[in-house]
């Protein structure tokens, strides 16, 4: 499988989870306030910043420890482009409605 | 036979790869999407719920709040905990497979008993977590008969004392039960206080209308329709969601074991190549993806 997936390549994702982690749970205990007051969008900076860094994390996740990076590119597309147009998708739906539910009867 | 025939046949009849990918490796990808599907449409259901009840849902830093053998208020920690064992866990099994690559049968032993370890770990946690969510905490919550339909409200206490300081004598007194029914005080998770009389207790110090209720309890009558967090949606989801995460685990744990005996027997060292450790080592990865996006959204946001 050559260079890609060497140790070294396992490792430095391995620390960079755990950095991000880190991170994650630093940001959640102390809470900065400038992030938990400005919104975009219904949602604090704060909850922004935790679904960034974990679709960073998934991204390493699939791309180094499922070596979808070193697959062929139609087996990637075929992969990736169900789970990028579906989950956005129902994810639209879903929290659409809710806000206008929340509206409506609270 | 023309030649184009025999291109037909060459594409189409059997045998290709176009994807460069084996049909086992293949479908277990393609089982993974629908996984995934599967869990963004929980979570989904679950923004869904929080979203329409936000007001009051349960804040998660004061749901989870234990760690083991230190008393005290440690929110994440214990989360974190197990989420590193997890990506430790992910880490072995991607040496697993990459020790099978190069037909190293020692350290694919070693890096796949590693990664069971580190799989029974997390579920041992998970359970720890979830003893502790039920069990709920030292004071608990007051549910309160709300008058509609027998139906009842939680509410916390605020401000509840059993003692009071006596400025002139310099010292702590206790209450009487009289003194102590003045200062009993809750509100509902919506902030509004609680009518006075509801709060009342009898000679015992017991509460006459009102019940204390602890965690959120799978038994009894109260199961899934009360519980001392907030809204039962919460505590539902959570017992779902990280209930068939923890079961993708345990499945995981449980297929690893047959795999690692199979490595063990040299089975595959025979065929000449590791491939099944791979494709359990993608539904490895896949539990350990899926756990990034529970604790994301159970636990941080």
């Amino acid at each position: 499988m050559g260079k890609e997936n060497s140790t070294r390549q396992i490792w430095l994702v391995f620390w960079l989870l755990l950095i991000v982690t880190a991170i994650e749970v630093i940001l959640g205990i102390i809470k900065p306030a400038f992030m938990v007051e400005r919104r975009l969008i219904g949602v604090t900076l704060l909850n922004h910043t935790f679904i960034i860094l974990t679709i960073v994390k998934a991204y390493y996740i699939v791309y180094s420890f499922m070596h979808l990076g070193s697959e062929k590119k139609n087996l990637k597309w075929s992969i990736l482009l169900p789970v990028w147009v579906l989950i956005p998708y129902l994810l639209f739906i879903l929290l659409t409605e809710a806000f206008y539910q929340h509206e409506m009867y609270y | 036979m023309d030649s184009k025939n025999k291109n037909i046949e060459s594409d189409w009849g059997g045998g290709n790869r176009p994807m460069k990918a084996s049909y086992g490796k293949l479908m277990m990808w393609f089982f993974l999407i629908t996984d995934a599907l599967t869990f963004s449409a929980f979570l989904g259901a679950y923004g869904y719920h929080r979203f329409t009840h936000f007001s009051d849902w349960p804040i998660a830093d004061e749901v989870f709040t234990h760690f083991p053998f230190i008393h005290g208020h440690y929110p994440l920690f214990y989360v974190a905990l197990m989420t590193f064992i997890l990506i430790m866990s992910s880490v072995t099994m991607v040496l697993a497979v990459h020790a099978g690559h190069h037909m190293n049968k020692k350290g694919v032993i070693i890096w796949m008993f590693l990664t069971i370890v580190g799989g029974i770990t997390f579920l041992g946690s998970q359970a720890w977590e979830w003893y502790h969510f039920i069990k709920g905490t030292e004071k608990g919550a007051l549910l309160i008969p709300s008058g509609e339909h027998g139906q009842k409200r939680v509410a916390h206490y605020v401000g509840a004392h059993d003692s009071y300081h006596d400025d002139e004598n310099h010292e702590l007194k206790s209450l009487s039960q009289d003194q102590s029914l003045d200062l009993v005080q809750a509100e509902y998770l919506d902030g509004q206080a609680v009518p006075k009389d509801l709060l009342k207790k009898n000679d015992k110090g017991e509460f006459i209308y009102a019940e204390q209720i602890f965690g959120a309890p799978l038994t009894g009558e109260y199961a899934f329709r009360y519980n001392e967090y907030g809204h039962t949606t919460f505590s539902n989801f959570f017992y779902f969601i990280t209930g068939f995460h923890g079961f993708h685990v345990f499945t995981g744990v449980l297929i690893n074991i047959v795999i690692f005996i199979n490595v063990l027997k040299g089975v595959y060292h025979r065929r000449g190549h590791y491939e099944m450790v791979e494709k359990v080592g993608l539904y490895w990865h896949f539990v350990d993806l899926v756990w990034v996006f529970v604790f994301t959204f159970f636990y941080l946001v």
